[in-house]
């Protein structure tokens, strides 16, 4: 592959969609979710969605591949869950290297199956815990998590994600920045003591509700000011919101990065049952939209959205300049 | 939209909220009390294990203005870095703390690291050093990196802290090129503490401890320029511990110089900061003697002020004024107060006035309103004066001021009783843009008219104006913009607000603005009432209109009439405009006989700066007029003061505005900083001028209007001598500004007084344009010397009859304020004079000027007017922008459009 910032400077990339949504039309069972290998498992294992990559690699890579064909220029490994912390809810926490790894072997093999070129992000989810809020309501100052064990966790999936080979790392969903700061802690101490050459990093944050605010309480430029010394290949905001409702922050952040910005929203926000009903085109002209007014470089879906979603957004803003990146001054004036 | 936008290496912190430190951001206050080594409240606390109570002291600091708060847990009795977590975990409960950043404060790493493991935010580390050497150092600061943090570093090596001055340098260059070069910091995310020490302490050798401290902080900016300095400044004054009046007044003393050599930040008391003009005087000079090590050879100054330290105690003086009018009843007072501008008794009247009537809100609605109706009626009748109003709106300001509580404690009570009817007015100066005297008063005036206004301040978003109008149900937005660039800002935000689909009014106003363009661009963006007001008395009746339910539509439909025809007429008129095409203008450029000239040779090339330029000596050529101008109060200076109509009034603000400045200068709280500069220069016959060492090409515009006969199509590139004559000709550059306005600027706004505000905003004005005039008369007759005979009284100078100009980059002789960006760094503007350009170009202080000096005799004003577009296309090929961006910067001289 190519330098991922010369392409960013000519266009804008289309990172994927939903892979939970996609798993969900094959209706698996918890037999399909334990293949052979976990048959006998002492707990139940179904949703456990990034699991797949090992029990059922045909699926994930099909869905990559999906994604391929639809127009995706970044795909994102089925990993979002894959460290030690999130998978102690199946007992599964010896299995977060291992998980990363095939997660991985999944995207490279659609890759090749496709015939075309894409980048493989590594996905690193938000976790289950979190470092700034305590779940007990009467003590606040308590926490069910340690920075340090976080940074562990998250050390562990970085190793497995670098092992397998992704392009890039994506730091994905976040809801507390503390996280992604243990996030990019464990990225940097990893490359530093491997010494191999540090991969290119993205971050995205989600913004919950029509505040502005992160579910930890920070606004959008305090969030951007607290993870930038991760030096990050870019920023932006994905899930909780539609693109309608995520306009005026991507707005926002546009004026204010100084690196790429990316945006990934869902397909609107859920109706009465829970389901996602934005239609691809409609998604499509709200990402067009932003296209046109130089907000974005890298744009795509999260939750409800489909290879179809991507088709359509890789169509409309195929032709649409990307954003110009700020100039960042090294002197005052 | 096709510009870059710029990004300064500014400090970024952040808790829940953002808290960027700008140049001009003057000062950090870092709360203190959250410190178990120095606050014994909070260290009982602590050790009692009392943390919900602990936050109070956090929550306390913030209330009383510290932007960042400093925790330290150093304590031998405690367990630190379990005290350090528990202790910040418990603070990201608290969103009115949390929302501003960290100070974790350690002399052990360990602890250090216990908090940052606890802050979602971009905190600051203090401190680490070379303490223990260079190994340990940049393991530590690498581990700061990690988690995203700013550091202080300490004047700290392996032989121990820096006392003096070249100690404290040294060792921070040390530090800072380490940190820079082996770790890769921005220098930006480092900060400095020289080391505070304490002073007065009986031993002559810490004498000059206040003074090595303030050196060492110049010379670090100077070495460093991006890095901050900050201090504990408690420790300075350890000596008077228990003297809390003489400690404030040190610290006080000691940040007035400290601030000024550069310090940025510093650890204090945020609830106990004097201002240092309301020290006592005695005291102040007895402090600065001590801080400034002057007159104390001998420990002098030093036992003076222990001495004085004994008797001071709390001073109150009451003064007593009778007047008759006190002796009627407290509606007439507030009646009489509100027309007369008397704050002195309104805090007992109004609490009398509040006890005699059932509701506090009556109070608002009765008395008050009635006084402000009479107000508004001799406003409208011309029988009062902007300046009289503004002292009225003092008042009642004030009153309300003191009502507030009750009024919100009753709501409290009694939610249904609510009233809310009161119309809404938002104001704003747009993005990039940081002019706001105008809307100030725009604002004064529609308050006195009983409308609630919500002022958004300078440099406001789009975004922030909009989302703000909604939630705040605004019934009508009213913008502010003074540089051309602003223009476009406005016609975003109406744009904006049509995407949005709002439905209230928007207002322009602004020295830039005009109803042309208001008619021509910002109207057809938005369809629910666009008006262009003019002045502040008129904001009244447009806005009485606009809220009117019986003349809204009237009044809008015909405004929009009126302005389909003014778009309309500028749409035919222009095409009957007659232009030259570029070549032919350029032929009837002005012919100077260059062949006889000989160009006057300046004293020096390169830059001069004049740093705190003498204010006294400034203010003796200030133009008055456009002082009184800016209070909307027209005529020719002196003459309006013995005006029939508005003599008086214009003569007691004249006085009120004389006694402000004189306490301006004696009381030093405004700064002028200034920077010239000449260079070598030839013009290539066109519109070029080509700075020969530096390898500069300033671009000019020309008049493309058809002219008379014998009249020429003027550029300013042909007042210097073109290469093929070989002259040794010159062109020079200027910027100057008033620094300082800032904090007397908030203790106005605390004092309700926006009477003082403003006229402090414009004397600062009116000091920046007198300075640029004086400079410009030293160029002349000394640093120039082409006129060294000159002499010419304020009138003369003020009617520019000298020889040379200088035009600014922005206004009619060269109309592109992109240039200002080369003028800026041909003078090291920003460095040399702390004025900043915004995004838009304008500059920050307000009170700012530049321009270009051209000193042939023949060199004149003139405006470029209408330019045509084959000119716009070859100045975009010189300046190698886009056609587009040419354009946009262009946009209010295009001829097309």
């Amino acid at each position: 592959m190519n330098n991922i910032r010369e392409e960013l400077d000519k266009r804008i990339l289309i990172i994927d969609g939903a892979m939970g949504t996609m798993i969900q039309r094959y209706k698996l069972a918890e037999k399909d979710y334990r293949g052979e290998r976990f048959a006998n498992w002492h707990t139940d294992l179904k949703g456990n969605n990034d699991l797949l990559s090992i029990t059922q690699p045909q699926i994930i890579t099909e869905i990559h591949k999906q994604y391929i064909d639809a127009g995706a220029d970044i795909i994102e490994t089925n990993t979002f869950n894959s460290t030690a912390i999130s998978m102690a809810d199946y007992d599964m926490q010896q299995l977060a290297y291992e998980l990363n790894v095939a997660a991985v072997k999944c995207t490279k093999e659609a890759i090749k199956q496709s015939g075309k070129k894409a980048w493989i992000a590594g996905a690193i989810g938000p976790l289950n815990k979190t470092l700034s809020l305590s779940p007990d309501v009467n003590n606040p100052g308590y926490r069910a998590v340690t920075f340090d064990e976080v940074v562990s966790a998250y050390y562990d999936q970085v190793k497995g994600l670098s092992d397998g080979g992704v392009d890039l790392l994506l730091i994905e969903t976040i809801f507390d920045t503390l996280n992604a700061k243990a996030a990019i802690f464990a990225i940097k101490k990893f490359f530093r003591e491997t010494g191999k050459q540090p991969l290119p990093v993205m971050i995205s944050g989600t913004i919950t509700d029509a505040s502005g605010r992160t579910l930890s309480g920070q606004t959008l430029e305090a969030f951007y000011t607290s993870v930038m010394h991760a030096k990050p290949l870019s920023i932006g905001l994905n899930c909780a919101l539609g693109a309608k409702e995520m306009r005026p922050h991507i707005e926002e952040l546009s004026q204010m990065a100084s690196c790429y910005v990316s945006a990934y929203p869902n397909a609107g926000l859920p109706n009465a049952m829970g389901e996602y009903d934005e239609q691809p085109e409609e998604t499509a002209h709200f990402l067009e939209d932003w296209a046109q007014e130089g907000f974005v470089n890298i744009v795509g879906g999260c939750c409800g959205t489909t290879p179809d979603h991507i088709r359509h957004i890789a169509e409309h803003v195929r032709s649409i300049k990307p954003r110009v990146l700020p100039v960042t001054e090294k002197e005052l004036a | 939209m096709s510009e870059p936008i710029r990004i300064w290496p500014y400090l970024r912190l952040s808790g829940l909220e953002p808290l960027t430190v700008r140049p001009e951001t003057n000062f950090v206050n870092i709360g203190e009390r959250t410190n178990v080594t120095g606050s014994k409240k909070f260290a009982r606390l602590i050790k009692d294990n009392k943390y919900e109570e602990a936050l109070s002291v956090a929550r306390q600091q913030v209330e009383n203005g510290a932007q960042v708060l400093d925790v330290n847990m150093d304590d031998a009795m405690l367990d630190g870095v379990e005290a350090m977590t528990t202790f910040i975990n418990l603070l990201q409960s608290e969103p009115d703390i949390a929302k501003i950043p960290v100070m974790i404060d350690s002399s052990k790493f360990e602890i250090i690291e216990a908090g940052l493991k606890c802050v979602q935010g971009k905190s600051i580390v203090n401190s680490i050093s070379l303490k223990e050497g260079e190994k340990k150092f940049i393991e530590q600061a690498i581990i700061c990196q990690s988690y995203g943090a700013a550091v202080i570093v300490m004047a700290f090596d392996e032989n121990g802290q820096a006392d003096t001055k070249e100690k404290k340098v040294q060792i921070s260059h040390r530090a800072y090129k380490i940190l820079t070069e082996k770790v890769g910091f921005d220098p930006q995310d480092i900060i400095f503490d020289p080391n505070i020490f304490a002073i007065a302490t009986g031993l002559e050798e810490h004498n000059n401890y206040g003074v090595d401290f303030i050196e060492a902080t110049k010379e670090i900016k100077a070495l460093m320029p991006l890095v901050g300095v900050s201090g504990g400044v408690s420790n300075l004054s350890f000596s008077f511990r228990g003297n809390e009046p003489v400690r404030e007044a040190m610290h006080a003393v000691f940040l007035f110089h400290a601030i000024k050599a550069g310090m940025n930040m510093g650890i204090v008391n945020a609830g106990q900061l004097a201002v240092y003009d309301e020290i006592e005087p005695g005291l102040r000079n007895l402090c600065e003697d001590v801080i400034l090590n002057r007159n104390n050879d001998h420990n002098q100054s030093t036992e003076k002020l222990i001495a004085f330290a004994e008797t001071v105690k709390s001073q109150g003086k009451v003064e007593k004024k009778d007047d008759a009018w006190r002796n009627t009843p407290v509606e007439e007072r507030l009646k009489h107060a509100l027309v007369n501008g008397i704050t002195d008794y309104i805090d007992a009247d109004t609490e009398e006035a509040r006890k005699a009537y059932p509701k506090p809100l009556d109070v608002i609605e009765g008395p008050l309103m009635d006084g402000m109706n009479v107000v508004g009626d001799l406003f409208g009748a011309g029988k009062m004066f902007l300046p009289q109003v503004v002292k009225s709106a003092r008042v009642m300001k004030k009153s309300v001021a003191i009502l507030t509580p009750y009024i919100e404690e009753e709501k409290k009570n009694n939610p249904a009783a609510q009233q809310g009817s009161v119309a809404r007015i938002l104001l704003a100066t747009v993005k990039g843009d940081v002019h706001d005297i105008g809307k100030n008063i725009v604002g004064v005036v529609l308050g006195c008219n009983g409308y609630d206004i919500i002022d958004l301040g300078v440099m406001v978003p789009a975004d922030k104006i909009l989302d703000t109008a909604e939630k705040e149900k605004a019934d009508i937005i009213g913008l502010s913009g003074l540089i051309t660039p602003s223009l476009d800002e406005m016609v975003h935000v109406a744009h904006e607000m049509k995407r949005r689909k709002m439905n209230q009014p928007l207002l322009i106003g602004g020295a830039t603005t005009s109803r042309m363009h208001t008619a021509v661009k910002i109207a057809p963006q938005y369809d629910n009432g666009v008006i262009h007001v003019l002045d502040a008395s008129r904001s009244v009746t447009v806005a009485g209109s606009l809220l009117s339910p019986e003349q809204k539509t009237e009044f809008i439909s015909g405004v929009k009439t009126e302005y389909a025809k003014l778009a309309q007429d500028f749409a035919s008129r222009k095409t009957v405009k007659q232009l030259l095409t570029f070549k032919e203008a350029q032929a009837n450029k002005q012919q100077l006989g260059w062949k006889n000239y000989s160009a006057p040779v300046p004293a020096f090339k390169g830059v001069k700066v004049f740093r705190d330029f003498d204010l006294e000596e400034i203010s003796k050529y200030i133009d008055w007029q456009p002082f009184f101008i800016a209070w909307e109060m027209h005529g020719k200076f002196p003459q309006i003061l013995s005006d029939e109509k508005i003599g008086a009034e214009a003569t007691r603000l004249y006085n009120d505005a004389k006694s402000l400045l004189k306490k301006i200068i004696d009381e030093k709280w405004l700064h002028a900083e200034g920077v010239i500069g000449f260079w070598s220069a030839v013009s290539d016959g066109k519109d070029t001028i080509h700075l020969t060492e530096e390898g500069v090409d300033l671009e000019f515009l020309r008049q493309q209007t058809k002219k008379a006969a014998n009249q020429a199509n003027n550029s300013l590139a042909d007042f210097i001598a073109p290469a093929d004559a070989n002259i040794n000709d010159h062109i020079g550059a200027f910027a100057v500004s008033i620094h300082g306005i800032e904090e007397h600027i908030k203790r106005f706004q605390e004092q309700h007084d926006d009477y003082n505000k403003i006229t402090l905003q414009a004397l600062a004005d009116r000091l920046a344009e007198a300075f640029a005039e004086k400079l410009h008369e030293m160029v002349r007759k000394e640093l120039w010397g082409y006129d060294k005979d000159e002499h010419l009284n304020n009138e003369q100078l003020i009617a520019e009859q000298y020889r040379g100009i200088r035009p600014a980059p922005g206004y009619p002789a060269c109309p592109d304020h992109t240039e200002k960006i080369k003028l800026f760094n041909l003078l090291n503007a920003t460095e040399n004079t702390g004025i900043e350009l915004t995004e838009s170009l304008a500059m920050y202080p307000a009170a700012a000027v530049c321009g270009w000096y051209f000193s042939h005799p023949e060199s004149k004003y003139f405006g470029v007017g209408k330019i045509a577009k084959d000119q716009v296309e070859d100045y975009a090929r010189r300046k190698k922008m886009s056609l587009e961006e040419a354009e946009r910067w262009l946009m209010p001289i295009l001829e097309y459009a």
